[in-house]
């Protein structure tokens, strides 16, 4: 089988590339091992320092909202963290006084929400806080499995009930200025988190939870979803085990499920991940890009890549494949002619800082420009 | 470098990081809280039982075995085949006589078929269904696979020699359902490849692919049948043919579960065995033509069977369709109907397994389609009893707008 253009792994870098090169009128294909970073997305983009008309026109039209605002972010723990290019879901804010009273909502039984750490912190800097924990009988019987009682389990309730719970947040509401509730809301329809703050007279605010993110997943269909109606093919499940590469030019992936049917194409974006994804690997002596064994950053020795104290900056998380500024590859040193990388795979982030969501998008984007660059000359 | 080769085993549990993806996409979990869903079914409780069995857990049964989990893990894990390998190694319950009857799908179709009229109206009936769901806990709300007067094998063998006469054959494991209940999609199949001047032959007696028998309780059985069809598609292969197939299924149960689940070896399987849809649309990719219908037209909706998507297959059948001119394509949401084989013919389970097919169902409506087409028999069923929307092979589809 043949494409335009082959993406190798199926997150956000690999579907923005994707989406970007179906409008302009390339067959794709993204082919992705499993789900990927979306899926502990917090709805902020980190790392995206101006409004980006082009981004937040590609989310348009897949359906998923954006809003730009530079300021900060409520955190899960009652801090504050900067934030600009963010979903909908998330609140913005011009500075951390976002009030002076605040009533918590949670569920019952729900233990991937800390209502209570969140209150803590909160109340560190002066804002009241009460909490009020919902006993909803459409949610008993999730609690019956105490393992299972999880973001996205309740928000399918959710999209079904989430009136009622509106009606018991008006109930409660007394003299707080905002409502703080998790981020399990407008799973299958993203205009419920909208329509809370509108139906409950104070300022709500959505917090993240635990993973699964149910604002990530919520992304993941709708921009998979508008990749497939562009007219773009996205094998899910199946993994790229190696390449056919010849003067460093690929000219076909071999997949696991695919076996002996190659696929080739003309161009290949490896968005593979970092590694989370497994889009890098390491064994006891080096860190490496399992696909095309591509060059990537790294200390010489192990004792380098990572720092003893587990919560100081961790050097290797930050490592990634090389490219030239055109994005392409670097293999053995030199670039590979139609190889470039987009996302987490570049490195140069730190996942734990969420600030790669942005460099995923844009990145993905300029390996596109190049594309078409190279397909008008 | 070895201690890290050794440190994986056979379903890669270990290598789960707890990241709760699968429990996201399991269609079970989202309507049966008795089910304690993929992570903890699947590679948490393989901690506890290799501990000790006696945490296994016969809720485990709830997971309809579709493969969900598995194809959204970004770490490998096989976490269908833990749970399911876990309830073969551990469940010492004896399968009830309802699901052994269900299970048995080509013993059923052997005894029924020379009374199919009789069957059909039998199963039809109002009485029937509520007796089979008092005594045999039969949803009586599921309409029945209808049974063939002739069977699909029958009708081959009176076509050997013209089939014979084509420069080049392939062999056909066309399953239980193709033969008893739906021989069309057999000669479907046969149009198509003879149109492409390849003559289709049986394999030397194939029995039923056995998956129902691994989800009911009867993993020795099916490993029986394994061996026997692992035999006589290698004969096959020897005499240099492809085998192919119709069913997503039995595609992979005859791939995947026979090593993985049922420890039997399978290469030759794994090298000659290929759904119709791949080999035609590999010999179309190589040159090959087929010749249209001038004036087709067909709004056709693809639903990708669960089993299709752990494949990773559905993209042979999709740009099969598209190719067909005339063919209006709408490529349906990834989404279980609900059914998985027996599973949605037990009581126990029709509730959900309706609950679980809904967004699908509602997709469907909305979009209208003249045709739904599906690789897998049991969705097919499940799809029209449902929606009221006729489901065809895409095979089907392709033999129609044939000339
Ligand atoms: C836990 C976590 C939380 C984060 N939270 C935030 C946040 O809140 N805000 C923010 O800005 N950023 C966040 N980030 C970072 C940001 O989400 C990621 O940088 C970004 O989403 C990465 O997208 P990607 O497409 O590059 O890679 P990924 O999303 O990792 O996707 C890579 C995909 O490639 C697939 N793949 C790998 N190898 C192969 C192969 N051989 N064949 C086929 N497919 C393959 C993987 O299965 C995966 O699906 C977070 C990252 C992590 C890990
Ligand atoms: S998706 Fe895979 S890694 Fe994640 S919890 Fe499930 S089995 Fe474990
Ligand atoms: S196989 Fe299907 S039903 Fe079973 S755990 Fe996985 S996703 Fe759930």
């Amino acid at each position: 089988m043949k494409f335009n253009t082959v993406i190798i792994g199926g997150g956000l870098a690999g579907l923005a590339g994707g989406i970007a090169l179906q409008k302009a009128g390339r067959s794709t294909a993204i082919i992705s091992t499993g789900q990927n970073a979306l899926h502990f997305f917090s709805g902020s983009f980190e790392s995206v320092e101006e409004a980006p008309q082009r981004i937040a026109a590609l989310f348009e039209e897949a359906g998923v909202r954006l809003h730009y605002s530079p300021g900060v972010r409520l955190m899960p723990l009652g801090t504050f963290r900067e934030a600009a290019l963010s979903l909908d879901d998330v609140s913005l804010f011009p500075t951390p006084k976002i009030g002076k009273k605040a009533l918590i909502v949670s569920f019952r039984g729900y233990h991937d929400f800390f209502a209570s750490f969140l209150a803590e912190g909160l109340e560190k800097q002066g804002m009241a806080c009460r909490i009020e924990w919902l006993d909803l009988p459409e949610l008993e019987l999730l609690g019956q499995s105490p393992s299972e009682m999880r973001s996205v389990q309740i928000a399918r309730t959710m999209d079904r009930i989430w009136e009622k719970v509106v009606q018991e947040i008006r109930n409660w509401l007394q003299d707080e200025d905002t409502v703080i509730l998790p981020q399990v809301f407008g799973l299958r329809y993203n205009t419920v988190p909208d329509r809370i703050r509108q139906a409950v007279p104070a300022n709500v605010v959505f917090v993240g939870t635990l993973p699964p993110s149910v604002p990530g997943i919520r992304t993941q269909m709708l921009l998979k979803r508008r990749y497939e109606l562009l007219g773009g093919t996205y094998l899910m499940g199946d993994e790229v085990t190696e390449a056919h590469v010849h003067e460093g030019t690929v000219h076909s992936i071999v997949t696991k499920n695919l076996d002996n049917h190659f696929i080739e194409a003309e161009h290949f974006i490896l968005a593979s991940g970092g590694f989370f994804s497994k889009g890098l690997k390491s064994n006891p002596f080096r860190i490496y890009e399992p696909i095309f064994g591509l060059d990537v950053e790294q200390a010489s020795d192990r004792s380098g890549w990572y720092h003893p104290e587990f919560m100081h900056d961790q050097p290797y998380l930050a490592y990634g494949v090389k490219t030239d500024d055109t994005l392409h590859t670097l293999c053995e040193g030199k670039p590979m002619k139609n190889l470039y990388a987009a996302g987490s795979i570049l490195g140069g982030t730190r996942p734990e800082m969420g600030s790669g969501a942005g460099l995923a998008i844009r990145s993905a984007l300029a390996a596109v420009d190049q594309i078409l660059k190279t397909e008008a000359e | 470098m070895k201690l890290q080769e050794y440190t994986e085993s056979k379903y890669n549990f270990e290598e789960c990081m707890k990241c709760t993806v699968c429990t996201a996409y399991c269609p079970v979990l989202q309507v049966n809280p008795l089910y304690p869903g993929p992570k903890q079914a699947g590679p948490d409780g393989e901690r506890l039982r290799l501990k000790d069995p006696y945490f296994f857990n016969y809720a485990l049964k709830y997971c309809m075995n579709c493969k969900r989990c598995e194809v959204s893990c970004p770490s490998g894990v096989k976490v269908a085949d833990l749970i399911q390998s876990a309830r073969i190694r551990y469940d010492r319950s004896k399968p009830k006589l309802r699901d052994r009857i269900l299970a048995s799908t080509d013993f059923m179709g052997t005894l029924a078929r020379p009374f199919a009229p009789v069957v059909n109206g039998v199963t039809g009936l109002g009485v029937t269904k509520a007796v089979l769901d008092a005594t045999m806990k039969i949803d009586r709300k599921r309409s029945f696979p209808k049974y063939s007067g002739r069977s699909f094998e029958a009708w081959l063998r009176r076509h050997e020699e013209e089939q014979a006469a084509f420069p080049e054959q392939v062999s056909y494991f066309h399953g239980c359902y193709v033969n008893y209940n739906y021989p069309q999609l057999g000669k479907d199949l046969v149009k198509v490849l003879n149109a492409l001047a390849v003559g289709v032959r049986l394999l030397d007696k194939e029995k039923c692919c056995g998956i129902a028998m691994i989800t009911n309780g009867m993993s020795e059985q099916a490993a029986k049948h394994a061996r026997h069809n692992v035999a006589v598609i290698g004969k096959a292969a020897a005499e240099g043919r492809k085998v192919v197939t119709t069913s997503s299924t039995c595609t992979l149960t005859l791939r995947d579960e026979y090593p993985n689940l049922l420890g039997v070896e399978n290469a030759v399987v794994r090298d000659s065995l290929l759904m119709a849809t791949r080999y035609v649309f590999e010999r179309l990719e190589r040159g090959a033509t087929l010749r249209f219908k001038p004036g087709f037209h067909k709004k056709v909706a693809y639903h990708t069977p669960c089993h299709m998507e752990r494949l990773g297959w559905g993209i042979f059948s999709e740009k099969l369709l598209k190719m067909i001119p005339g063919v209006e394509f709408t490529l349906l949401d990834s989404a279980c109907c609900g059914i998985a084989g027996t599973y949605g013919f037990k009581k126990e389970n029709y509730a959900a397994s309706q609950a679980i097919g809904a967004p699908l169902f509602e997709q469907i409506r909305s979009i209208n389609p003249d045709v739904v087409a599906c690789d897998c028999e049991t969705c097919k069923w499940q799809i029209e009893m449902s929606t009221g929307y006729t489901v065809a092979n895409p095979i089907s589809i392709l033999a129609e707008a044939l000339e």
